[in-house]
């Protein structure tokens, strides 16, 4: 006699606690071994994209900060560089370097997300508080410039909707010091501990090609040994005025991911210091048409527009038909493309491996789904 | 009469357990609340004392589910099981010179041999609950709790070689006798011992039956209400008698300076233990199965072997 | 550096696809439309000025082709190449218009560092863009989103179903004559 087996089919999600949002991965498992994964999505769509073709261009703003709501800055400022691009229009210096010290905010904010984030999902309860309340800092600054905690909606076609309040930059300049201090306690709690090393090295392994075949961008890619980073690559806004550098590493499993985003917030900080330094003390934060929305009226045409955010490449492609409202906006979410790499690299992983690789990913839901 | 102090002395045990499991609870709460960075529960009760009274009051007042595919009988079954070992080994326990339950000749291998029971119960309610992460949660207990069983007895075995007797106050009669607690010369033993129990507890880092970032609860993901509460307890009770094996092993038991009376100096030695344990569960993530169970079997079980093989040299050649 | 890019394509297409699809006739160069948005109207000729097939778009080379020219061949043909190794898909977008719907794939080189636009027009009837699927993976979802949301159809795709949308979803919200039902969606 014979036993029979079957293989199992198991939802993880779309309400479980390690998939961040309402996703869901329908893994067929044999014992606790993966032997097919699909992830399942769309629960958070919004038609982000149809919206936006009702709307006049800056009235989709908000709808930006929707996204990837741990990074809105980025996206802002990817759409808002999108119709830019078509006007043509050029932005004053001073709104350029806001733009960039509250990107470099947010993208530190986003990375310590995901570091807390990710070592819960590893199981360990305590960086989530101590990152969170590191964040929280950052996000008093981004707050006190643009009036809200996550979704800002403070970038505007042609420039910046607020100017910086008195001594904020001073205080910014205080808040990096003390997160490339907590930087160094994350290090040295978590980083060497084998434990956590035993989780995530070696797994979820990415090769160069693998990365490159899938269109995966940002600290993923980074950790594959493919050194793209828009910001240096293809220095938009004023990104070509800072000295910093590109973290990469060679191996590609989840703890590369991790050591390369924990290096990009230091790189994160050196900017906002640089920038904090250059900015010039007054002067235009909008662009002298921008104030007026419904003048905006890009001329027909179309353009990509790419900018690296915290998950990865983010980019507009912005169709204009000359009118007050865009013919089309399409949203290249990282995140979106990012996640297909899972149903190759969940095959053969354990289940316990599913949180550390699919956390070590960093993907948020809002951008996957629009 | 005797029968009326038997009933009475388990009574007063279960009592006090609860109490004990209540404030043991806000107490794993405070403290990791205050390693990361938060006050912990605060609002019932002067510093949250009362906390834990609310919750278990909710838990009992809430409506009793059993999902409508699950194995009924069994699902009503496994938070017993679970339960009554772990309590019942409470009575072996001695917590002072003259408070105490049975004196048993075997006490050890009772309290171990009644312990392995509870496995029993997380592998019924992981199976009767009909659902796949309690099933995987289930399965994964059983096989760690099984594994670590091993080391965990041979780690106490030098123990046993060394006074010669399985009876819990001969062990710390012995460690009066010798002077010193049996942590010393049983250091090996001893750290065996704690990993195993951490284990075997299903304590962080090696909580991976109800790893809640991947199995959702674990074997009691469909557990709600009292029956969960009563998972929860048992695992709690049990928490405290695998401290009480190590106080009473290891760390002399009610010994101690004589102007605190032997059952404080007890609950100090555990409670020392315990803290150890949520201070783990603070700082540590969770291990991977086949790693845990690689360390069980590879690293463990021959230390253990180790530390017997070197204790009855000793025992010999001290004749 | 673009031109460049762009006049290699052109040849490395027209060599590959042996007839001249993206030639252009025209001796006129295409007026930019730089002119400021506050008087539009005082232009009102706005003659449509005929597409030139290869072209920068805004420093970028841009190709236009009909999907019969589309294939994953050629696609093949764009990241193989020596010289061209256009390996990285950054973005693939679906726009419809009133007389035809076109699929734009934003091509990248890691190696070389440069960029393509290939915008592919097919009709609103029937519309089918060959998959690039094969070729980039990264097509994969993208390309499903596109069929999701307008409608276009990939042959060659590997699992062309719906994505975002539940499966059982009518129509394809994207094309701009989709009627949004208000009561159905509960927001009327």
């Amino acid at each position: 006699m014979s036993i029979k087996t079957e293989e199992m089919v198991l939802n993880m999600g779309p309400q479980h606690p390690s998939t961040h949002g309402v996703f869901r991965l329908k893994l067929h498992v044999s014992g606790e071994t993966i032997t097919k994964a699909e992830p399942v999505m769309g629960y958070l769509h919004r038609g982000s994209e149809k919206l936006a073709e009702g709307f006049i261009y800056t009235q989709f703003i908000p709808y930006t900060d929707r996204l990837d709501y741990l990074n809105a800055m980025t996206n802002n400022y990817v759409y808002c560089a999108g119709v830019e691009k078509l006007l043509g229009w050029e932005i004053p210096e001073r709104a350029e370097y806001l733009r960039v010290i509250t990107m470099e905010l947010n993208r530190i904010a986003s990375h310590l997300v995901w570091w807390g984030t990710y070592l819960l999902d590893i199981g360990a309860l305590s960086p989530f508080l101590y990152a969170f309340k590191d964040r929280e800092i950052v996000l008093d600054r981004l707050n006190e410039i643009s009036g809200a905690r996550m979704t800002f909606n403070y970038m505007r076609v042609g420039g910046v909707k607020w100017d910086a309040p008195a001594g904020w930059i001073e205080k910014v300049q205080e808040t990096v010091k003390q997160i490339s201090e907590s930087i160094e306690m994350f290090n040295t709690l978590v980083t060497g501990n084998e434990i956590f090393q035993s989780r995530t090295i070696g797994v979820g392994k990415l090769t160069k090609e693998q990365v490159i075949d899938w269109g995966l961008s940002g600290p993923i890619a980074r950790a594959s040994g493919v050194n793209i980073d828009l910001r240096k690559t293809e220095p938009y806004s004023i990104y070509d005025r800072f000295d910093f550098d590109v973290p990469v590493a060679e191996e590609g499993d989840a703890y590369a991911r991790y050591k390369v985003r924990i290096a990009e917030i230091r790189e994160s900080i050196k900017i906002v210091e640089q920038a904090c330094s250059q900015i010039p003390a007054e002067g235009e934060i909008i662009h002298k048409k921008g104030a007026r929305i419904m003048m905006i009226k890009p001329p027909a045409g179309e353009a990509y527009t790419r900018a690296e955010a915290s998950k990865g490449e983010i980019g507009v492609y912005v169709v204009s038909n000359g009118k007050t409202k865009p013919y089309r906006v399409k949203l290249r979410r990282p995140s979106f493309v990012n996640v297909a790499i899972l149903q190759d690299l969940l095959v053969g992983a354990s289940i316990q491996d599913v949180v550390a690789i699919f956390g070590s990913l960093d993907v948020v839901l809002g951008e996957v789904d629009a | 009469m005797e029968l009326v102090y038997i009933i009475l002395y388990a009574v007063i045990t279960l009592a006090v357990l609860l109490g004990a499991v209540t404030y043991a609870i806000l107490f794993e709460r405070k403290v990791i609340g205050y390693m990361q960075l938060r006050p912990g529960p605060n609002r019932h009760g002067p510093w949250g004392m009362l906390q834990t009274v609310a919750d278990v009051m909710k838990l009992l007042m809430k409506e009793d589910i059993i999902p409508k595919n699950a194995d009924k009988k069994v699902f009503i079954l496994a938070p017993i099981i679970a339960f009554v070992p772990s309590f019942a080994i409470f009575a072996s326990i001695s917590w002072s010179d003259n408070i105490y339950g049975a004196d048993l000749n075997i006490g050890l291998l009772y309290f171990i041999g009644i312990s392995s029971i509870t496995t029993l119960g997380v592998l019924m309610g992981g199976w009767s609950s009909n659902n796949k992460y309690s099933l995987l949660g289930a399965i994964r207990g059983v096989a760690q709790v099984i594994s670590y069983e091993i080391p965990l007895v041979l780690s106490v075995l030098g123990v046993v070689i060394l006074v010669g007797s399985l009876n819990f106050r001969d062990i710390v009669y012995y460690q009066e006798s010798i002077g010193m607690w049996l942590i010393i010369p049983q250091f090996l033993a001893f750290v065996v011992y704690m990993i195993s129990a951490i284990a075997e507890l299903n304590r962080s880092p090696f909580d991976l039956p109800e790893a809640e970032s991947e199995l959702v609860s674990g074997y009691h993901t469909e557990y709600s209400g009292f029956r969960f509460a009563f998972f929860m307890l048992a695992e709690y009770v049990y928490a405290y008698a695998i401290a009480a094996l190590a106080t009473t092993l290891f760390l002399g038991g009610w010994l101690g300076p004589a102007f605190l009376p032997g059952i404080v100096w007890f609950f100090l030695k555990m409670s020392v233990i315990v803290f150890f344990w949520f201070w783990l569960r603070a700082t540590l993530p969770r291990a991977r199965v086949d790693n845990l169970m690689r360390f069980g079997w590879k690293v463990l079980i021959p230390l253990a072997l180790l530390n017997i093989v070197i204790t009855s040299i000793i025992k010999v050649w001290m004749g | 550096m673009s031109q460049e890019v762009l006049d290699l394509v052109t040849e490395k297409v027209h060599s590959f696809l042996g007839e001249e699809v993206l030639a252009y006739e025209e001796p006129e160069p295409p007026e930019e439309p730089r002119e400021e948005e506050e008087k539009p109207k005082r232009k009102k000729k706005e003659e449509p000025k005929p597409e030139r097939p290869a072209s920068l778009n805004f420093g970028q080379p841009m190709i236009i082709l009909n999907t019969e020219h589309w294939s994953q061949a050629l696609a093949e043909m764009l990241r193989d190449d020596e010289e061209l190794q256009f390996d990285f898909l950054s973005c693939v977008t679906g726009v419809d218009y009133p007389e035809h719907m076109e699929v734009i794939y934003n091509l990248y080189s890691t190696v070389k560092d440069h960029y393509l636009y290939v915008k592919v027009k097919t009709s609103r009837e029937e519309p089918a863009v060959a998959s690039s699927e094969p070729v980039w993976k990264a097509g994969d979802y993208m390309e499903r989103e596109i069929y999701d949301l307008m409608g276009i159809e990939f042959p060659g795709h590997k699992n062309q179903k719906r994505i975002l949308l539940a499966d059982d979803w009518e129509g394809h919200p994207l094309r701009k004559d989709y009627v949004t039902d208000k009561k159905a969606l509960g927001l009327d």
